[in-house]
């Protein structure tokens, strides 16, 4: 690795300690002799297999969940339907005062999602639970389903879900988070140019090498120890509580190891059933994904329809930008608020414009609940912005680089939601990629920087 | 469930176990003999995590009946490492950050082995063509496949 020293020269102290040398991983000898424990690698007499009934309709009414032929089934201990949990009801970010609560444990009168959990089967082994799990018959009403962002926002389209009450979730700022600063229609009738561009994206599975999963083990005095491969274990702890109505110091997530999370791994999704199924049974309980489960059920990044409208000046400063983006959040909101008021936010892009005008939506459709996955709510939007800054340069007849810089952010810069702009190395950093790809710039562009905007 | 006894050499001992017919060396491994240095990813036989050494051949642990190995010779990666010594192919992994979350690693290895065990001097595409049956989603693959070189490097010139 080489350190380019000759950035910000006069602003480093160079005598670094740890920066630029390489430092063994912690845990990579556990790793390389197979000694590292992941959550799996544990077996405990008499431990149960949980395996999840699922919905196969995008949408549909409950009318009767019959779970006889499936107990009598030999190695079957146990299955679990709503009327088992105590407090069904409930949403990740809670925890963070955003609600409302809109997700079944295990659902209650409506399938939103194909794949949604409705019962949950104990068995003495694997194969017992996948086998019982396809004898629980379950009376569906097929309702019609909502498969995308523009069928949802139609004004004849069947509600998703409830607790929403619509089909998109209801910020504090109104149907959308807003931005806005300057005045964007201005800017427009300024322009040489206007570029109306729409971007779209299909969801992203993690994928990750180590299905979800858990297994929890009841421990003397009503207490439970769940080992999880969870990215998030004090919500995870949390949710549990909330949701058996338990105090928290009832339960002792153990986790740590996680055999490739990428955000796929944040939701508290297998925990809470599963710590209710030791609860009720008094054995220790192991959910863990199939892969199918994996690719299917846990929540992916959600889709993403992105619409850019930019005003440009025939010198190439971008003088109006208004971005529309829609996030399709599925079933169940999850993570997916957050990650489209994240989107508002960072939707100019690191570019400095005077009139800018953000509308971000968080959809809701019958499809699998989309939640977290590496930069959610910004990495779709980049794709968008920097193929949009392309077609802007090709517009204007510019270097896409020399554009960039030119449009780039400045220390002290105020951006769009009204933060200055501090620390910034957009400029640098082009001038050095220009430099590595060997594709050159006009040599006043290697002057620029952004410590000051140049006159 | 009929039973089955199996009897077989893991990484140099002996094991013998009773088995329920059609259990798969990969469940035989980890749920009855407790060698979870095999991990378990699809167990569809698509993702090598559970890669194992039988008779000195590369095998998928997951899609392995466990009573088809009677009698044979099994290595995971728990043997690598020798009195204490970690295996060339182990140090390299750890000096070039071929490990990110670590669950791909063992049948990374194995294949590793599988491959430096019948050719010592492997080309960089004889490396991609070893380990093109395991998925990693962390580290890009380069990290590993520079690994897999330098150990075969380091373990020629010790030979030399």
């Amino acid at each position: 690795m080489e350190l380019r020293k000759s950035y910000f020269a006069d602003e480093r102290d160079d005598h670094l300690v740890e920066v630029g040398k390489p430092r063994a991983r912690t845990d990579a000898l556990g790793h390389v002799t197979g000694a590292s424990r992941f959550f799996a690698d544990r077996n405990f007499p008499g431990m149960l297999h949980l395996k999840m009934v699922r919905s196969p309709h995008h949408h549909a009414r409950i009318r009767a969940i019959d779970t006889a032929a499936a107990e009598r089934l030999p190695g079957v201990v146990r299955i679990l339907t709503a009327r088992d949990v105590p407090h069904n009801l409930y949403t990740i970010l809670t925890l963070i005062q955003v609600g409302p609560e809109d997700e079944n444990v295990l659902a209650t009168d409506k399938v939103r999602w194909q794949g949604e959990a409705v019962a949950a089967v104990l068995a003495l082994s694997e194969r017992a639970a996948t086998e019982a799990a396809a004898r629980v018959a379950v009376d569906y009403e097929v309702l019609p389903a909502v498969l995308d962002i523009d069928a949802a926002l139609q004004a004849e389209a069947p509600i998703v879900n409830e607790y929403h009450g619509r089909n998109y979730y209801r910020y504090d700022s109104g149907e959308c988070r807003k931005v806005r600063y300057g005045d964007v229609e201005a800017g427009f009738r300024a322009a040489d140019h206007i570029l109306d561009q729409t971007y779209s994206s299909s969801p992203i599975e993690h994928a990750p090498t180590e299905t979800t999963g858990c297994i929890v083990v009841p421990e003397p005095g009503e207490r439970f120890t769940c080992y999880t491969n969870t990215q998030a274990m004090f919500f995870t702890l949390d949710v549990v509580a909330m949701i058996l109505e338990v105090p928290g110091h009832r339960l002792h997530m153990v986790g740590g190891t996680v055999g490739g999370g990428f955000g796929g791994k944040v939701d508290v999704i297998v925990e809470p059933i599963a710590v209710l199924a030791a609860k009720l049974t008094g054995r220790p309980v192991s959910f863990i994904y199939s892969r199918a489960e994996e690719m299917q059920v846990s929540s992916p990044r959600g889709a993403e329809r992105i619409r850019i409208k930019d005003g440009v000046l025939r010198d190439g400063r971008i003088v109006a930008r208004q971005v529309t983006a829609w996030l399709d959040a599925g079933a169940y909101s999850r993570h997916s608020t957050y990650g489209a008021q994240k989107a508002a936010a960072h939707f100019p892009g690191p570019y400095t414009i005077p009139n800018v005008a953000v509308d971000s939506y968080c959809i809701y459709t019958n499809r699998t609940p989309s939640s977290a996955m590496r930069g959610f709510g910004v990495t779709i939007g980049d794709f968008a912005l920097e193929v949009q800054m392309d077609k802007l340069a090709r517009l204007v007849g510019m270097h896409p680089l020399e554009f960039r810089c030119l449009n780039a952010y400045r220390d002290g810069d105020m951006k769009a939601h009204r933060q200055p702009t501090e620390g910034a190395a957009l400029v640098e950093c082009m001038q050095e990629a220009s430099r590595l790809a060997g594709w050159p710039m006009a040599q006043h562009f290697y002057a620029m920087s952004s410590r000051r905007r140049e006159a | 469930m009929p039973k089955v006894a199996i009897r077989f050499t893991l990484n140099g001992s002996e094991a013998a176990e009773f088995v329920e017919s059609g259990t798969t060396l990969l469940g035989a491994l980890r749920d009855k003999l407790g060698e979870t240095s095999v991990k378990g990813g699809c167990l569809q036989g698509t993702c090598g995590a559970c890669s194992v050494i039988i008779d000195g051949a590369l095998k998928l642990s997951c899609l392995t009946l466990a009573e088809s190995c009677q009698d044979a010779r099994i290595e995971t990666v728990a043997a690598l490492a020798r009195g204490g010594l970690l295996h060339p192919l182990q140090r390299a992994f750890v000096e070039t950050f071929a490990t990110q979350c670590g669950f791909c690693t063992s049948g990374m290895l194995m294949a590793a082995k599988a491959l430096l065990d019948h050719n010592a001097t492997p080309s960089r595409e004889d490396v991609i063509e070893a380990i093109s049956g395991n998925i990693c989603r962390c580290t890009g693959y380069e990290p590993i496949i520079q690994a897999i070189l330098a150990a075969s490097r380091a373990a020629t010139s010790t030979a030399a």
